[in-house]
């Protein structure tokens, strides 16, 4: 028994040292890799796909959010990353040499709710910041009444439910509170993850925020305008800054980008002037480093990546639609094919 | 078997140092592991601690837009709600125990409970956070909504009701372990003197078995403290202190999990460093369990003898 045990137990040794110190099988080359952001990875995946059976080079994509996004591509260990928001100067300073944005489409944010016979509601950004400060505490308060004089809205407590996890979600929406309303901008400010009003319920992820909605009458949330489609809950129009109720669909969260695009294309589009946009949208942003020969990268893997890129932000637009994701508009396209022509390899363009 | 291993002169002598070297290294790895995970924490967590220190224990504000951190939100909402499951799990897994260790030790029906029982340990955490999303939150929205609290149906009652039956389990299988090793003569001397079979129970099984009760208690409490999933689903995660029972609140493993994925800088630190006090929690209420085990199994070695 001692003896066979023992042998069994040098075997499971053996297996566990061979495991822990073989080289773990070398990925070809021609395997680009990728992590970050989840809220555009259905779109990326779809895109990889197509461009792979194209021509044929495979991308692996890790959703595992902005922020890893970040840190992966600051390590090293991935070609791109993939985040909800610019990356903040802290942030471009630890990454130690210059990293460049894309933009490859639009999200929007979405305020949902659950009232008898979910009405379609207007909000403004003052009832929006009031609710979620905890200062509307009734859904019959004078401030959301006012803004829909054809709906009966019922004298209940509302329930606000926030993003518990930290999440572009969370940045999207305060940014756009951050902007248009004094209060929220003094007492909560911006961020993936905020400092919520006491008491308040936080529930994980888009699923989370949603099935609590869906299970508390009077409760009100945010989530990601596809997670809302895709569900179909009730979502509220917003009034953007030139005073017009906007409907979120994807035609208004592209429009939101009607705006002077900068040339690295660090623009927030939350509040946007664009009279047709929808107020509280905004890009999502593929990052990579500036001068790509580093860490022993082959010169054929960066132009690899260039060729992935503008063709992400070129023929691949066609795929955003039809996942519901809202496009570039030509300019922004222009811009991000612009970002493109200044990567280089040991100094040299690497598109012409 | 093993008179075969020894009836094979010279062979036993090498097995034997082969088998006693292996299970050195086994050993020595396990410890080596827990140092490593140890120094790893406090590594990545260091630009928090030289931060914030021992504040961080006392600090009441966790805001990462202005990038101050305080975990004691965390430290009372994880051990509020884990001793707040325990006092509910306590009745249940003793009952338990006493009846399949004691009443049924044997038949379809203690198979068909005992088995009922494991498959409870063994349904993932993020069923037991759903079921309670859907029918735990509903209910206890309701109770609130009578008592005339803040209708939540969220917060540390709810996730201390769920992680209650998640622990009754363990509790319940070592408790259930223990008391059918009650030795017989013990009980029937007793039944010989004329006591009840409550008055047995009361008196000869549960002081002996008290230690082994306990420790499964505490496994139980272990497992209570480190739960992430259901409670996240469940506790509303409020990074406040919890004033009451019915207000939502945050544990330390359910922030962990909540934050970690978007955090970078500062705030990846102190995430870590919240792991580091969880890690020393766990440490402790496991120190704290061998104890209690040992002190315990004394006086009742002494009390039954």
């Amino acid at each position: 028994m001692f003896a066979m045990f023992s042998r069994a137990v040098t075997l499971m040794a053996v297996v566990l040292a061979l495991v822990c110190f073989s080289t773990p099988a070398s990925s070809s080359d021609m395997e680009l890799l990728g992590a970050g952001a989840t809220f555009p990875q259905p779109l990326y995946s779809k895109m990889f796909d197509a461009y792979n059976q194209q021509y044929k080079v495979k991308i692996n994509y890790q959703g595992i959010g902005s922020g890893g996004g970040i840190n992966q591509l600051v390590r090293k260990t991935v070609d791109f990353g993939g985040t909800d928001a610019f990356m903040t100067a802290k942030e471009l300073e630890a990454a130690g040499a210059p990293v460049l944005h894309i933009p490859t489409c639009l999200g929007a944010v979405v305020v949902t709710y659950n009232l008898p016979g979910n009405p379609k509601l207007n909000f403004t950004s003052e009832a929006i910041a009031g609710i979620f400060l905890g200062s509307i505490k009734r859904w019959n308060d004078p401030k959301i009444v006012s803004a829909n004089p054809d709906v009966k809205l019922p004298d209940m407590p509302i329930v606000a439910v926030h993003r518990a996890d930290g999440s572009g979600t969370t940045h999207i929406f305060s940014e756009y509170l951050t902007k248009a309303n004094k209060e929220w901008k003094e007492t909560i400010g911006a961020g993936k993850s905020l400092k919520w009003p006491a008491g308040q319920i936080g529930q994980k992820g888009n699923p989370g925020v949603a099935g609590y909605v869906k299970q508390t009458p009077g409760a009100v949330g945010y989530v990601e305008l596809l997670y809302a489609i895709q569900n179909k809950m009730p979502y509220g129009n917003v009034r953007n800054k030139a005073g017009k109720f906007i409907e979120p669909s994807l035609k208004a969260v592209s429009a939101a980008a009607n705006v002077k695009i900068p040339d690295d294309t660090n623009v927030s589009l939350t509040d946007t002037e664009a009279a047709a946009g929808y107020p509280i949208s905004g890009f999502t942003w593929l990052i990579f480093y500036k001068e790509q020969n580093y860490g022993g990268k082959a010169k054929s893997r960066a132009e690899a990546l260039a060729k992935l890129l503008s063709w992400m932000v070129g023929d691949g637009q066609k795929y955003v639609e039809p996942l519901q994701y809202a496009p570039l508009s030509k300019e922004a396209a222009a811009k991000a094919n612009q970002i493109i022509r200044s990567m280089t390899y040991d100094g040299t363009p690497l598109v012409k | 078997m093993d008179n075969k291993a020894r009836q094979v002169p010279g062979n036993t002598d090498r097995s034997e140092k082969r088998f006693n070297l292996v299970l050195a290294l086994s050993g020595a790895f396990i410890v080596a592991l827990l140092a490593a995970i140890l120094v790893t924490l406090f590594i990545t967590a260091l630009p928090s601690i030289k931060e914030f220190g021992l504040f961080f224990f006392a600090g009441k504000v966790w805001d990462a837009t202005t990038e101050t951190f305080g975990a004691l939100p965390f430290l009372v909402g994880t051990l509020f709600s884990s001793f707040l499951a325990l006092i509910i799990s306590i009745p249940f897994s003793l009952a338990i125990s006493i009846f399949l260790g004691e009443y049924f030790k044997e038949g379809a029906v203690s198979t068909f409970l005992r088995s009922a029982v494991e498959v409870l340990a063994g349904i993932p955490s993020v069923i037991y956070g759903l079921w309670g999303l859907f029918l735990l939150m509903p209910a206890v929205r309701l109770m609130e909504m009578k008592i005339g609290v803040a209708p939540h149906g969220v917060g540390i009652l709810t996730s201390s009701l769920i992680l209650a039956i998640m622990i009754i389990p363990f509790s319940a299988s070592i408790g259930r372990e223990v008391i059918s090793l009650v030795p017989g003569d013990l009980k029937e001397a007793a039944y010989s003197l004329g006591a009840t079979r409550f008055e047995v129970i009361r008196n000869i099984v549960i002081p002996y078995a008290r230690s082994g009760i306990i420790a499964g208690i505490l496994l139980a409490l272990g497992r209570a403290i480190g739960e992430t999933m259901a409670v996240t689903m469940l506790i509303g995660n409020s990074n406040f202190l919890p004033t009451s029972i019915f207000s939502p609140a945050n544990t330390m493993a359910s922030v962990i999990a909540n934050e970690f994925a978007e955090a970078t800088g500062i705030t990846a630190a102190s995430l870590i460093y919240v792991a580091l006090v969880l890690f020393f929690v766990t440490m402790v209420v496991n120190i704290v369990g061998t104890y209690v085990i040992q002190k315990l199994s004394i006086e009742s070695s002494k009390e039954v003898s």
